[in-house]
């Protein structure tokens, strides 16, 4: 397979008095070609806009009602391949999500209020953007986590829900928030069918209490929504011949991607502009590329002469453009180009295009370490998670770097999320390095472990682990057995399986952070101080689709007769046998018999008091032995009598 | 008389040689477990008697959190202490558990000792109550081998408890302390019979209802043919010659050797101190254990140790909020409200774990009442009817709790079959024995193939694994009735006898 993607952010940023919205699109332009080997290139195209708009008042009101102090949502489908689009920038450590619905929040209320908060939370959330998001309020679904997720939060909820289906009627509600909608600006750009036809779509909702710890009422909220879509281009999807086109770099345009042009900003907007990025990966090929091709002298040239070279060409001629500054030593830097949306209009629309006229392989930046994670063992009783951390080019970096000092180490948290029919031992936590098995406590740095509850609470797991540098795979092994659930807890395909939340993978040593300085004025810029920040390199695992054995669903009223049945057998046969007596019954038989002829009865009961050497009892009359029966049952009746007349005065 | 003396030691040495050989075959076992993988077969581990929860308990233990903290162990805190350690232990080139599986045999050795020694008891209880009612050609047939030898041995070589030993299911220590409790009282040391029970009850609660057997076995003796059948005996010989005086030595005599024909109360008031001694005892190691500094007063609160056990079922609706409670507190909740609720829906020999699987939920609490009552319910009527043999009562309630608890294993119809063999002169003539043992076997052979197509293959269904539980619990209950109703035949069969003899 060979991919090649370029990738396009559309941001809007909306700052009034002390509100800031902000709304940042991720494109990322998949092209795919079927052949030998793997091959990448990148050009990112970010745009961003800044609007002033009123906000509007739901997600507002649900900060100040529910006391959150940051919370973040985001709906995804597919899965963000790191290997191929890159997992070491702000990119794709803040924006690649796991499939399905993620959800976190830390909230400014005591401890104990915690809960209760995030449960009505959730259902708000749920009421705003029209999904499930209210199956996170079960205790079963949501965690704690202490450290390994983000550190230093606090009150921190998280909750997913893998199995949500995102879609349109996700989007909605969320366009919804923006000030022009989907009528205007950038956000025209989302036409639903080749936004849903990508291989990857993640909106995200990020929002920020700026006045911290403050309680008053205007305290400044910055809301920031991301879109982060991995597109086919439109000319492989008209199903092109796939093999000429191997070698040859997809050319792209606004239009191609998105279907529809960009008609100038919004009116709402304080800014808006279209970025295009060059990765780190694709300048460096580049100038290896000139340095072939063109003698030395030219090759010296600023950066500048860059734009308009041999191997590509742009359709519309940037309005500034920015070099990174160099923030992990390393040769070559990244490259942006910026648009400005200002300068359009509805008649004169912006369609940025790239026609490359050579083709450039490259590969992007990745993570320390490539995670993976999958399920061991077969049958529907037990197996083993297991979590798979290869190295990646980075890593064998740092082992050569650092290959003087011997105390390298690379450290990696790792935060997993089971639910509780998936019954983990942690104490069959096994670790091995290059594949060799490793006592514990010499990798694991630390560890928390909140064991899941039946029915109450999920398993949380979160370490930190301690790896040499010149490791070349390390692997976490956890044994689990399979929960048997009652019918009515089975989801209505329950023989699809269940899924286990992503892990979330991160490298505390590691920061992203990406600075551009060409002129002082970028500062201001909320799509150059998102790239400022700095923030966690994370990646996502594998979903895991567990099979769960099924009872039968139709068979409770048969279970239920049949059980019962049982417990009847032994009931009624023990008690049978426990009140038979069968000495008694012949005495009594022939008692009967000999109260029909009086002789023989009588020398019966000779012979019996003769043979048991007890003195004689006299016969009792029948009228004696009726009028005692009688007694008896009115002694009966009366008794029956007094406990209905006790039940009536107590309980009546 | 010399050829009898070396036919008896004959016998001992090859009892002894029998439970080497059962040894050697456990230890050659214990050395194939990897292969054999019992230790995780539903059969054999229940929730409760795992030995994996039971390490992963002690890890959480041993990482100073409570081993409550998850629902993964719902054992004893004592046990916890003592196979822990033994979980985590290895000794080079030896299988992981081989500490944990010498301890479960050696367990196993001392309860088929102890079995061995209740059935001579009972022997010569039964022979010596035989001749006091001059019945001695009836016991003459039955000198061929100790029925002690024969429960031990059936105790030691049944195939249950072999799986149950080799496959780590804690279940051998249970039935060590409900034999030792039985042992205790047939020897007379209510020390010993309060402290069996006391653990036992502990360990898995069901044994509470041995009480009534114990005080029995104290306070009126061993097993014994109905007690009216002697006051009839010594009715009949008074009347008959009294002036008589060497038979009235002779009465005196048996007078002294005979059962005593009254409830003894100081035997049991000695047990019923002694229980709550050991109780306190064991509630004290517990909170130890569970490293909780205990007042006074919190070991009252565990003292009510059942109470709260009783109200677990309601209890387990507010588990939420047990959290931020004492761990001192949890510990009855976490195990007993474990054993009550039927929490745990995994499969296994009983019949509860799919009915609640399946059943729905607003009659949960309605059917959970039931079931645990149809335990309490026949406690009455047996005792009533089997007051004069309190070992067999103590086995028929074994039976009846083996085969109704939350979540039996193979260990706990292991037991019951070997204190079957204690009754084998008894029960000699009882009905459907043969269709009882192809039962049994076809049974123990059907399930694990069922429960292979089911969760293994997927080609079976739950109903297959289902229905050769509802058939174990079939053949379990026509045993016990079976053997129950026996057992009353030949208690008629002996007053027939001792009535028509002159």
């Amino acid at each position: 397979m060979t991919f090649s993607h370029s990738k396009s952010t559309v941001g809007v940023t909306q700052s009034m008095a002390n509100r800031v919205l902000r709304l940042l699109i991720v494109c990322q332009v998949l092209y795919s070609t079927i052949a030998f080997g793997s091959v990448l290139d990148i050009d990112k195209e970010e745009e961003e806009f800044s609007e002033e708009l009123l906000l509007k008042p739901l997600p507002d009101r649900k900060v100040k009602k529910f006391r959150v102090k940051e919370m973040e949502l985001s709906f995804t489908q597919g899965r963000w391949r790191y290997e191929q689009w890159g997992g070491f920038d702000p990119i794709s450590s803040n924006n690649a999500k796991p499939p399905g619905v993620e959800l976190w929040a830390v909230f400014d209320v005591p401890q104990s209020q915690v809960d209760a908060s995030w449960k009505n939370l959730t259902h708000a959330l749920s009421g705003l953007f029209c999904a499930s998001i209210n199956f996170l309020e079960s205790s079963t679904t949501y965690s704690a986590p202490e450290w390994a997720f983000r550190p230093d939060l606090g009150n921190l909820r998280y909750g997913t829900l893998p199995r949500e289906a995102v879609c349109t009627e996700n989007l909605t509600p969320w366009l919804k928030l923006l000030p022009c909608r989907d009528k205007a600006g950038l956000s025209a750009l989302m036409d639903r069918p080749s936004i849903y036809r990508g291989f990857y779509h993640s909106q995200r909702l990020h929002l920020t209490l700026t006045g911290s710890s403050s309680e008053e009422v205007d305290s400044g909220i910055v809301l920031e929504q991301t879109l982060t879509v991995v597109l086919q281009p439109s000319s492989w999807r008209t199903g092109k011949s796939y093999v000429d086109k191997a070698h040859s770099q997809p050319s792209w345009s606004i239009s191609s991607i998105f279907g529809r042009k960009v008609g100038g900003k919004c009116v709402l907007a304080k800014s808006s502009n279209v970025y295009l990025q060059f990765e780190k990966g694709l300048v460096g090929e580049l100038k290896n590329l000139q340095k072939e091709n063109a003698n030395p002298e030219t090759n010296k040239l600023a950066s500048k002469v860059f734009l308009s070279n041999l191997s590509f060409d742009l359709s519309v001629n940037p309005d500034k453009v920015f070099e990174e500054v160099d923030n992990f030593h390393r040769k070559s830097t990244s490259i942006l180009y910026e648009f400005s949306v200002e300068k359009y209009n509805d008649s004169h629309p912006l369609d940025l295009g790239l026609a490359w006229k050579i083709p450039v392989f490259w590969s992007c930046q990745q993570a320390p370490l490539h995670a993976s994670r999958f399920l061991m063992g077969s049958g529907n009783e037990r197996g083993a998670i297991a979590i798979y951390l290869r190295s990646t080019e980075l890593s064998e970096g740092l082992k050569k770097s650092d290959i003087v000092d011997q105390s390298c180490e690379l450290r990696v948290n790792v935060f997993q999320v089971v639910p509780w029919y998936i019954k983990v031992y942690y104490h069959t936590l096994q670790v091995f390095v290059n594949q060799q098995s490793r006592a514990v406590a010499d990798i694991i740095e630390k560890i928390h472990v909140s064991p899941s509850k039946d029915k109450t609470s999920p398993g949380v797991m979160e370490l930190i682990l301690k790896l040499p540098c010149g490791l070349e795979s390390a692997a976490i092994n956890l044994e689990f057995d399979k929960g048997f659930l009652h019918i009515d807890e089975y989801p209505p395909d329950a023989n699809q399986g269940f899924d286990i939340p992503a892990a979330v993978i991160s490298y505390p040593d590691f920061h992203v952070s990406m600075h551009f300085s060409e002129d002082g004025s970028l500062d201001k810029s909320p799509m150059f101080s998102k790239f400022q920040e700095k923030s966690l390199v994370l990646s996502y695992t594998e979903i895991l689709l567990v099979p769960l054995t099924t009872p039968d669903f139709s068979m409770p009223y048969n279970v239920i007769t049949i059980t019962c049945t049982v417990f009847a057998l032994y009931f009624g046969s023990l008690l049978n046998v426990l009140q038979k007596r069968v000495g008694e019954e012949e005495r009594f038989l022939k008692s009967n018999a000999g109260r029909k002829t009086g002789r023989l009865s009588q020398l019966v009961s000779k012979f019996s008091t003769k043979l048991r050497g007890k003195p004689r009892e006299p016969q009792p009359s029948t009228a004696v032995s009726s009028s005692f029966v009688s007694f008896k049952l009115i002694l009966k009746i009366l008794l029956v009598a007094g406990i209905a007349i006790c039940w009536q005065y107590y309980f009546g | 008389m010399e050829a009898k003396k070396e036919e008896k030691l004959s016998k001992r040495s090859s009892f002894w040689v029998w439970v080497i050989a059962s040894v050697i075959f456990r230890l050659i076992l214990v050395y194939f477990h990897k292969n054999l993988n019992l230790s995780s077969r539903p059969e054999v581990s229940t929730p409760l008697t795992s030995i994996r929860r039971l390490a992963e308990g002690y890890w959480l233990k041993q990482s100073s959190m409570s081993p409550y903290a998850g629902s993964m162990y719902h054992g004893s805190p004592l046990l916890l202490s003592l196979l822990g350690p033994l979980t985590v232990q290895r000794i080079q080139g030896q299988p992981n558990h081989l500490l944990c599986s010498l301890l479960f045999v050696l367990a196993d050795v001392v309860s088929a000792v102890l079995i061995r020694a209740t059935g001579q008891k009972l022997q010569t209880s039964y022979s010596q109550s035989l001749k006091l009612l001059e019945l001695d050609n009836l016991l003459r047939s039955s000198e061929i081998l100790s029925s002690g030898d024969v429960a031990s041995l059936v105790y030691l070589w049944n195939p249950f408890t072999i799986v149950a030993c080799v496959g780590l299911s804690t279940s051998p220590i249970e039935n060590l302390a409900i034999i030792l409790s039985l042992y205790g009282a047939c020897t007379r040391l209510p020390s010993l019979a309060a402290f069996g029970w006391v653990v036992a009850t502990h360990l898995s609660l069901y044994p509470a209802i041995l009480i009534v057997p114990l005080i029995f076995l104290l306070g009126y003796g061993l097993d014994a043919p109905p007690r009216k059948l002697f006051v009839q005996r010594r009715h009949g010989k008074g009347g008959d010659n009294p002036s008589s005086g060497s038979s009235c030595q002779q009465e005196e005599l048996l007078n002294q050797s005979k059962p005593p024909l009254t409830f003894s109360w100081k035997p049991v008031m000695h047990f019923l101190f002694w229980a709550s001694v050991w109780s306190v005892y064991v509630l004290a190691l517990c909170s130890l254990s569970v490293k909780q500094k205990g007042g006074l007063w919190e070991m009252f609160e565990r003292m009510n140790i059942i109470l709260l056990a009783l109200f677990g079922l309601y209890r387990s609706s507010k588990l939420n909020n047990m959290d931020k409670q004492v761990v001192l507190d949890a510990v009855p909740v976490f195990t007993y409200g474990f054993i009550l609720t039927v929490e745990d829906l995994s499969p296994n020999m009983g019949v509860l774990w799919y009915f609640f699987a399946e059943v729905f939920d607003f009659f949960r609490n309605f059917f959970l009442i039931v079931f645990h009552m149809n335990i309490l319910f026949m406690i009455l009527p047996l005792a009533i009817r089997l007051n004069h043999r309190p070992c067999f009562l103590a086995f028929v309630y074994i039976m009846i709790s083996s085969m109704l608890k939350s979540y039996p294993s193979v260990g706990d119809s292991a037991l019951c079959l070997g204190l079957f063999g204690l009754f084998i002169f008894e029960l000699a003539d009882m009905q459907f024995s043969f269709f009882l043992f192809c039962g049994y076997v076809g049974v123990s052979l059907l399930s694990p193939v069922m429960h292979n197509l089911w969760i293994w293959r997927g080609t079976g269904n739950a109903n297959f694994y289902y229905a050769t539980a509802m058939a174990f619990a079939c053949f379990q209950i026509v045993l016990m009735v079976q053997s129950t109703s026996a057992m009353l035949n030949h208690d008629r069969k002996l007053r027939k006898l001792s009535v028509t003899k002159p």
